[in-house]
């Protein structure tokens, strides 16, 4: 009873609506219809992937949309061996950076259908699409990536990127 | 002391609710505007800083996606604050008076509107007994407001009038967003919001992003025909809990006019942020501001106030005023936390 | 740049998993009266507050600075509160220092800190935003990538970043604050305990702590009536850069490169490695040490890792990193930072205690965060500059 109070637990509750921006709308439009779609800087004329809006380097609006693959190449990754609250996928799995035919930056996203051991630098991907009445403006429309019957890409070519 | 001045001001229209554009949309027009006005170009910037508040955007680091529309590249010296961009401003001044940088850019955003402002803002108090009794920050300005009208024997009528002028003064001003002609004794109809607090005594939820370009003096002759010389600048804070404060007055606002150097002339024009009625009372009070002073020509803080912005567009509208030639001396003032509880004044000067 | 301005007061908490002897004002005031006691000052001799720390979602609690003005002292003193994610500490540091420099004020009282016990660091950092992409893997899952990208273009041996968790778990060993002290700690332990992100392994992984770091800072004035040994800012030093632009390097980013000499070229060095004593750099996983040594100039690019090899990081070698145990050993994510600066300063001042590097003179405080692209540094000494 004369017990000192050493904590008390004060629940919070924010609700908040959230705009995805003009870019962004455009990007997840586009996930909804099966494809990537970039914007180029007007500047250094490189296309990034999701779009920004702006040039991060410049500041500068990057209006023109360029539609990349939805092949790329892998160009560093992570294999993480504990759970994530925001996905069902079981560790160990593969955190990759792809870069995306067609892009100037890579693009992160989990690699499946292949042993983890077996994913390396270099190694060529496509995108694995959720099932097309099920395609929506969210990332998850892209469920994930797996290797594809290409030889791996040559280090020079996306090294730049590491 | 090394004279700063400011030498360009830009900003979004305050609006209702930004539907379409994310903060980095919101920010790059502001940002090419003020530099544009500011004639220098982005690397000759010596320093960046930005005020917002993760809590308003709803997530964590949110300052980091704005840097987006700022261009830092190659790397920049830039800083942020989660506070008003007036603070931020504060920080910039205060780096130029280290000499180690000519120039700054000072930018801020906020978009009330995805949250429940009210209920955010009450977030912001102390979290182990006042937090929990679930006061909101209307309430708390209400409570303020009541303790005022005692204190002073003054009425709502007194309120609404700021109400009134306020909303009037923002037709002339394209960025202001709520505006209007109102009649003075059909608000004082209008239902309670919470006593003794009305609708028109509290500001609108805004969404908007602000940018001020500060210079040294070298730098600010050079470029600017009419630059608005910061002649005192000057921030402090009182105690939080509403319970040991005299809430009818704001002694930091006091002190920090004084420190600024507020009474030293005569102030043509004042920008005071004041988001609810009652609290333009009680700062012109605490600066020595008499009827002869045009208080909020932009229509303040109750036409506008996006948050973490609102403080910082109270030295833009003093500076542009001062820069366009219509006021030789100005004060600008920005609040942060409940009931003013953090005040700071600016004094510019032609 | 601008007037002299030293450390005259250091301050900081036990930091550990949960400070929940403390509220979070008691846990701001044990590293505030810690530093005010060591500069001889009281609250009332302070003339300005700087507040320093991470996400509010850390704590729940809005700009917590507002109501932690009263156990501050701040009242009717003008107050900041600076947020530059993981660099926080030192970028609040930085800040501090500036009021200084800049001659407005004579004394400065900085206090960066997290309480992240409070909320849940975890939650925060992985909150899921609408249209954006989930974290799935956290700052390790982030880094982890890069660590790999560094192995790959330098060809370092695969246990470097064991050596160096070894290296900074047995220096916390003699740091009674630090949050982690495993007695005994070993190259096997490390090198067997579990893989979290490959490459990185739990042990070589920074914890999550609460706690809090606090500096008095003054002006050459007030510094003359210092109890103690002063340390000087000889320099202070910041850059970013964007989170993410076409061919950026996240290995060994130009912000940071940038950042270190703007600072060496203010500080007058020309070789760190020779003419710095000691070094306190934000590690948070061990392989951040070769890569950090060679964006901080102490290495060649690509060689970084071979210092590590000799030893020269140790407390034994020539240019001891992190004598303190660095954020491997404590990391209360806002203050992390600041921690860096105020063990720089406490090896130039003599107080480092058991973890002393003997006759340090002139040392490195580091602190970076977000995607590796904030960067704050400082070079403190013993001498006025």
């Amino acid at each position: 009873m004369s017990e000192p109070v050493k904590s008390i637990v004060t629940p919070v509750r924010l609700d908040y609506v959230y705009t995805a921006g003009v870019a962004s709308t455009r990007f997840l439009q586009g996930l909804a219809q099966g494809r990537i779609l970039g914007q180029r800087c007007p500047v250094t004329g490189k296309v990034y992937v999701p779009p920004r809006g702006s040039s991060p380097t410049h500041g500068v609006p990057t209006e023109e949309e360029v539609e990349v693959s939805d092949k790329g190449t892998v160009t560093t990754y992570c294999i993480v061996r504990i759970p994530s609250e925001n996905l069902s996928v079981k560790p160990p799995f593969v955190c990759a950076h792809i870069l995306l035919d067609g892009a100037d930056i890579p693009f992160f996203a989990l690699i499946q259908g292949c042993p983890f051991d077996q994913v390396r630098m270099g190694m060529r991907v496509r995108a694995v699409w959720a099932p097309k009445e099920e395609l929506a403006p969210t990332f998850e429309s892209i469920r994930w990536f797996e290797p594809i019957d290409e030889p791996d890409a040559a280090y020079e070519s996306y090294a730049e990127h590491l | 002391m090394r004279e700063v001045a400011v030498i360009a001001v830009a900003q979004t229209p305050s609006v209702r609710r930004e539907r379409t554009r994310n903060e980095v949309e919101m920010l790059m027009p502001v940002l090419a505007e003020a530099l544009r006005r500011s004639g220098l170009r982005r690397e000759e910037i010596g320093f960046t800083v930005s005020g917002s508040c993760d809590y308003l955007a709803g997530q964590p680091f949110s300052f980091v996606s704005a840097l987006d529309a700022v261009g830092a590249w190659p790397p920049i010296t830039e800083s942020h604050v989660e506070m008003d961009g007036a603070f931020a401003l504060y920080e910039a001044w205060i780096k130029l008076q280290t000499g180690e940088v000519d120039s700054a850019l000072v930018y801020a955003f906020g978009k009330s509107s995805m949250g429940d402002l009210p209920e955010v803002l009450g977030y912001q108090l102390d979290p182990y007994v006042l937090a929990p009794l679930g006061v909101d920050a209307v309430s708390l300005a209400a409570l303020q407001a009541r303790a005022w009208l005692e204190a002073t024997g003054r009425s709502e009528r007194d309120l609404a009038r700021v109400a009134v002028r306020s909303r009037r003064d923002a037709l002339e001003n394209p960025n202001a967003q709520l505006k209007g002609t109102f009649e003075l004794e059909k608000l004082l109809a209008e239902p309670y919001l919470v006593a003794p607090l009305r609708k028109h005594d509290c500001p609108p939820i805004s969404d908007g992003a602000a940018a001020v370009v500060l210079a040294g003096d070298e730098v600010a002759r050079r470029v600017c025909r009419r630059p608005a010389w910061i002649r005192g600048i000057d921030q402090r804070i009182e105690p939080h809990a509403p319970g040991v404060r005299d809430l009818a007055r704001s002694p930091s606002s006091e002190l920090a006019g004084r420190n600024a150097g507020a009474r030293h002339g005569r102030i043509d024009v004042a920008e005071l942020h004041a988001p609810f009625t009652h609290q333009e009372w009680i700062l012109r009070e605490a600066l020595g501001l008499g009827e002869e002073v045009t208080v909020n020509p932009s229509g303040g803080a109750l036409a506008a106030n996006p948050m973490m912005v609102a403080g910082l567009l109270r030295i833009g509208e003093a500076a542009q005023r001062v820069m366009d030639g219509r006021a030789r001396r100005a004060l600008a003032h920005a609040t942060a936390g409940p009931c003013l509880q953090q005040n700071l004044v600016c004094v510019l000067e032609a | 740049m601008g007037r002299p301005c030293a450390v005259i007061g250091v301050g900081q908490t036990k930091h550990d998993a949960k400070r929940i002897d403390v509220s979070m004002p008691g846990l701001l005031r044990e590293a505030a009266l810690r530093a005010l006691e060591d500069a001889g000052l009281g609250f009332g001799d302070v003339d300005a507050v700087v507040i320093g720390k991470a996400p509010d979602m850390f704590e729940g609690v809005v700009m917590p600075e507002i109501y932690l003005a009263d156990a501050l002292g701040a009242a009717g003193k003008p107050m900041l509160r600076v947020h530059t994610a993981g660099s926080v500490g030192g970028s609040t540091a930085v800040v501090a220092a500036q009021l200084v420099q800049s001659g407005v004020f004579e004394r400065v009282l900085t206090v960066a800190f997290e309480k992240q016990s409070e909320s849940n660091a975890m939650w925060a950092l992985t909150l899921k935003i609408p249209f954006q992409q989930s974290v799935v893997a956290g700052a390790g899952g982030y880094f982890a990538p890069l660590i790999r990208a560094y192995m790959r273009r330098s060809g370092a041996p695969e246990d470097t970043g064991i050596r160096v968790a070894l290296k900074d778990r047995l220096n916390a060993l003699k740091n009674p604050y630090a949050h982690l002290h495993f007695p005994g700690i070993s190259f096997e332990q490390v090198a067997s305990s579990p893989m979290l992100w490959d490459p990185i392994r739990f042990l070589e992984t920074c914890p999550s702590s609460d706690g809090a770091c606090a500096l008095v800072l003054a002006s050459e004035d007030a510094a003359r009536g210092a109890p103690g040994p002063a340390a000087w800012v000889h320099a202070t030093a910041m850059k970013s850069e964007p989170t993410m632009f076409a061919g950026r390097d996240q290995v060994n980013p130009r912000a940071g490169r940038d950042c270190a000499r703007e600072l060496y070229r203010k500080a007058g060095i020309g070789d760190p490695r020779r003419e710095l004593d000691a070094a306190e750099v934000y590690v948070p996983f061990s392989w951040f040490e070769p890569m950090w040594l060679e964006n901080l100039g102490f290495a060649p690019e690509g060689s970084g890792w071979k210092l590590v090899y000799d030893g020269a990081t140790s407390l034994e070698g020539d240019i001891p990193w992190n004598a303190s145990g660095g954020v491997l050993s404590s990391n209360p994510i806002g203050a992390s930072g600041m921690l860096r600066f105020a063990e720089a300063a406490l090896q130039v001042r003599g107080r480092a205690g058991e973890h002393q590097v003997p006759g340090a003179r002139k040392a490195l405080g580091h602190a970076y965060g977000g995607g590796s692209q904030f960067f704050a540094m400082w070079i403190v000494g013993a001498e006025k500059p």
